[in-house]
């Protein structure tokens, strides 16, 4: 069953890059603002836009 | 506030975009052929019985074009068109994107010539030989790379979760893909899994349900929390669930692969891991789902006109069944009655056709007229391809419900006497009036797809496309942490990002090749001492198995519980698989099992079943072989193959390699008089005749059959 230990070392590995990612979007400030990201993707940029929410 | 301008590239979205919808239509197409395989196995035998049509080369092509080229494609589709925007910034690289998108269609190309001509790895779901395994990984690392550099090159500082979800995806699936396609060639066209047996089982299922979760799931979710908000025009539900949606679903999944070999060879222990953690990600699921479903609150009055809409609440709800069971099925109780049968295919199919299916046509329907500044040619057709859809979906899951449901008591079933209640055979035969339902919600699943394809033919027809989209944003340099002069500090600050991904995808790589060899040929040493290496006659019978995917429809692993023992044998042991490079364990049994096939019937018997299966099985669904009788076996490299087993630990004595072909061939003689001597019509034969049929790849095969086993009983004699 050595495998399992290769599998559980990467798993780890995994998870501990995950781990230092959210720390580093944590640190930066990524989760300070939990509302609006959702509404400023809803803006389109291009000026040729429908969408009736203009920046 | 001085502005950039840019445009974004939606030439690589629409190419995309056309290919997501050419392969998922000739992914659904095999689908739907092995659909009618099983249920008018009689007429595919009489009229199509070609080798490169056959069941077991046709399922690995169907599995691997709906999730690699279909959703991947539809991956690739989505990413490229809202990581643009979300980051405001055209993709780093044109050529990357060129790259990625050419190369991935040729992968795909690849895969529809060398799985039809049986040159398969044998891995569920990672068939693909092992070049075209080290393209995946370039076009794969294009893709990242791309990605990663546009990120860096960003417009906006935050980062919105779907772009999390994608970057999920991309570090997880490299992993997946480079453990799990660990081989040695042994020529252009075989390889051998490095691992083996109990090893390879658990390898391959932390890959298959990992790719399920990251292939099929997470960057699904991406898209989810991308296009949903833009086609209801409304902010997700709630922000921050969707953070915890994405950490909680990244944090567990990776430890639920060992729910897929419950009772099976593997460790108590490594089952009760999976099982856990199977149960704990039906909140982070359920918690996604919701999330994608209440974003529409207050606007389900729109849901009614808008067919995106419709398609994207589907898709939502199939999503949250298909969690639901996911961890239901991981309980032992459902387990030892769904394993091996058809619930499997019902379940996979809601997540599938449902979940990535619906989604993908919700996108592609709001995409296009998009891009190509225009209505929808038909809002009717498009209402049309939904109703039919969604009918596909119950036509195909409940009769697969049901087949699941009968099929798994029926196994169970036993007399009062103690005896079994039902022959395998009685169980299959119940089963064809819900393979042909099956067959008819595939037909009405394609024909919408087909139909959309027209539908936005002509939606792309009657708009103008703008190649390149024109947009503004100001550049991130402004941002409030920044002060000129403090650029190194920038710099500083990007790189840990940039350098984490790579350099630990790089060292786990390096670190691998160098584990791997040691830590894996060492653990396989005997654990029953009876247990042998293959003969080579049996080593090509089993590549042979391995050609034919007999694995799809057969398992080689008896369960210890009463109703497996009673039908098939003693209960199978970690130590019987240390040779089986790749393991053969199988994860349906459309088919009996046959880890305990060897002697249980004649050679003869063999011989007549692969020719005519339903000659000694009325009723069987399984394929006629007959090109087995006559194409003549190819043992040219069994000498290669040998010294590769030996390269993996299988202890064949040294300089066994050059005796191999004249072992074979004794062999080979041996059971083809055997055939002859025991055909009760045909009682005089000639040894040339014998001759010829020994050297005939069916008698290859039948040395595998005979030989499976049968090593364990020969300690108690």
């Amino acid at each position: 069953m050595g495998v399992i230990f290769l599998l559980i070392g990467v798993s780890i590995v995994i998870a501990i890059l995950f781990l230092s990612f959210f720390l580093w979007a944590s640190k930066t400030g990524q989760f300070d603002d939990d509302y609006t990201p959702s509404v400023r993707m809803l803006f389109d940029d291009n000026k040729e836009s429908e969408n009736q929410n203009k920046e | 506030m001085e502005l950039e301008k840019f445009s974004y590239d939606n030439g690589i979205v629409r190419k995309f975009a056309y290919a997501t919808i050419i392969w998922g239509i000739t992914g659904m197409l095999v689908g739907l052929i092995i659909a009618l395989q099983l249920a008018f196995p009689l007429f595919f035998n009489e009229y199509l019985g070609f080798k490169y049509l056959s069941f077991g080369r046709l399922r690995p092509l169907h599995t691997n074009a709906v999730i690699f080229a279909f959703v991947g494609n539809g991956i690739f589709t989505g990413v490229y068109y809202s990581l643009q925007r979300l980051l405001k910034a055209r993709m780093w690289s044109d050529k990357l994107s060129a790259i990625n998108f050419w190369g991935w269609q040729f992968i795909i190309v690849c895969a529809v010539i060398t799985l039809p001509m049986g040159m398969t790895s044998g891995k569920e779901y990672a068939e693909l030989e092992w070049w075209i395994d080290i393209l995946i990984t370039i076009m794969w690392v294009a893709f990242g790379w791309n990605m990663f550099a546009t990120i860096l090159k960003r417009r906006v500082r935050h980062l919105y979760v779907a772009i999390w979800f994608y970057i999920g995806t991309f570090v997880t699936v490299a992993m997946l893909h480079i453990f799990n396609s660990f081989e040695l060639p042994v020529s252009f066209f075989k390889s051998y899994s490095w691992y083996a047996g109990v090893q390879d089982a658990l390898v391959q299922w932390w890959y298959g349900h990992n790719a399920v979760a990251f292939f099929l799931t997470t960057p699904y979710l991406g898209l989810m929390y991308y296009f949903v908000p833009k086609a209801a025009n409304r902010p997700v539900y709630s922000y921050r669930l969707s953070i915890i949606h994405f950490w909680a679903l990244i944090f567990l999944y990776i430890w639920a692969g060992p729910h897929h070999l419950l009772y099976t060879a593997l460790p108590d222990w490594a089952q009760s891991l999976g099982v856990a953690f199977s149960i704990m990600l039906l909140l982070p699921s359920w918690g996604g789902m919701l999330n994608g479903l209440l974003t529409l609150r207050g606007a389900w009055d729109r849901v009614r006109d808008d067919v995106v809409l419709k398609f994207m609440v589907v898709a939502l709800t199939c999503y949250g069944m298909a969690t639901f069971e996911g961890p239901l099925l991981s309980l032992k109780f459902f387990n030892s009655i769904a394993h091996f049968s058809d619930w499997i295919v019902a379940h996979v199919h809601v997540g599938g056709l449902g979940w990535n299916g619906m989604l993908t046509f919700g996108m592609l329907y709001w995409l296009f007229p998009v891009m190509f500044k225009t209505k929808l040619y038909s809002k009717k057709l498009a209402n049309f391809h939904f109703w039919i859809a969604t009918l596909g979906i119950l036509f195909y899951a409940v009769p697969m419900y049901w087949a699941g449901f009968a099929q798994g008591l029926m196994w169970q079933e036993f007399k009062p006497d103690g005896n079994l209640e039902y022959e395998f055979i009685d169980t299959v035969t119940k089963l064809r009036p819900m393979y042909m339902l099956r067959s008819f919600g595939g037909l009405l699943f394609i024909t919408g797809a087909i139909t959309m394809f027209y539908n936005l033919f002509k939606t792309a027809k009657q708009g103008t496309f703008i190649a390149n989209e024109a947009a503004e944003a100001s550049p991130l340099l402004k941002a409030p942490s920044k002060i000129k002069g403090e650029n190194w500090h920038k710099a500083m600050e990007r790189k840990p990002v940039k350098m984490l991904v790579f350099s630990l995808i790089v060292v786990a790589i390096g670190g691998i090749v160098e584990i791997i060899p040691t830590a894996i040929v060492k653990s396989n040493v005997p654990t029953i001492e009876s247990v042998k290496p293959y003969t080579p006659l049996e080593l090509e019978g089993r590549d042979l198995y391995i050609r034919e995917g007999c694995y799809n429809c057969h398992s080689q692993m008896i369960r210890p519980l009463r109703f497996d023992t009673k039908r098939y044998g003693e209960y199978s042991k970690a130590g019987e698989f240390v040779y089986d490079h790749p393991f053969q364990w199988g994860s349906k049994r459309t088919g009996p099992d046959l880890a305990r096939e060897g002697g249980k019937k004649s050679n003869y018997w063999h011989f007549s079943h692969m020719i005519m299966p339903k000659e000694t099985s009325p009723g069987s669904v399984m394929p006629a072989y007959p090109w087995l009788r006559d194409d003549k076996l190819d043992y040219t490299i069994i000498d290669r193959k040998i010294r590769a087993m030996q390269t993996l630990g299988v202890p064949y004595p040294i300089g066994y390699d050059a005796q191999a072909e004249a072992d074979l061939k004794i062999q080979a003689f041996e059971i083809a008089k055997d055939i002859y001597t025991s055909n009760p019509d045909n009682k005089e034969f000639t040894n040339a005749e014998v001759q010829e049929l020994s050297e005939t790849e069916l008698v290859a095969l039948i040395a595998y059959l005979q030989r499976l086993g049968t090593d364990i009983s020969k300690t108690k004699k």
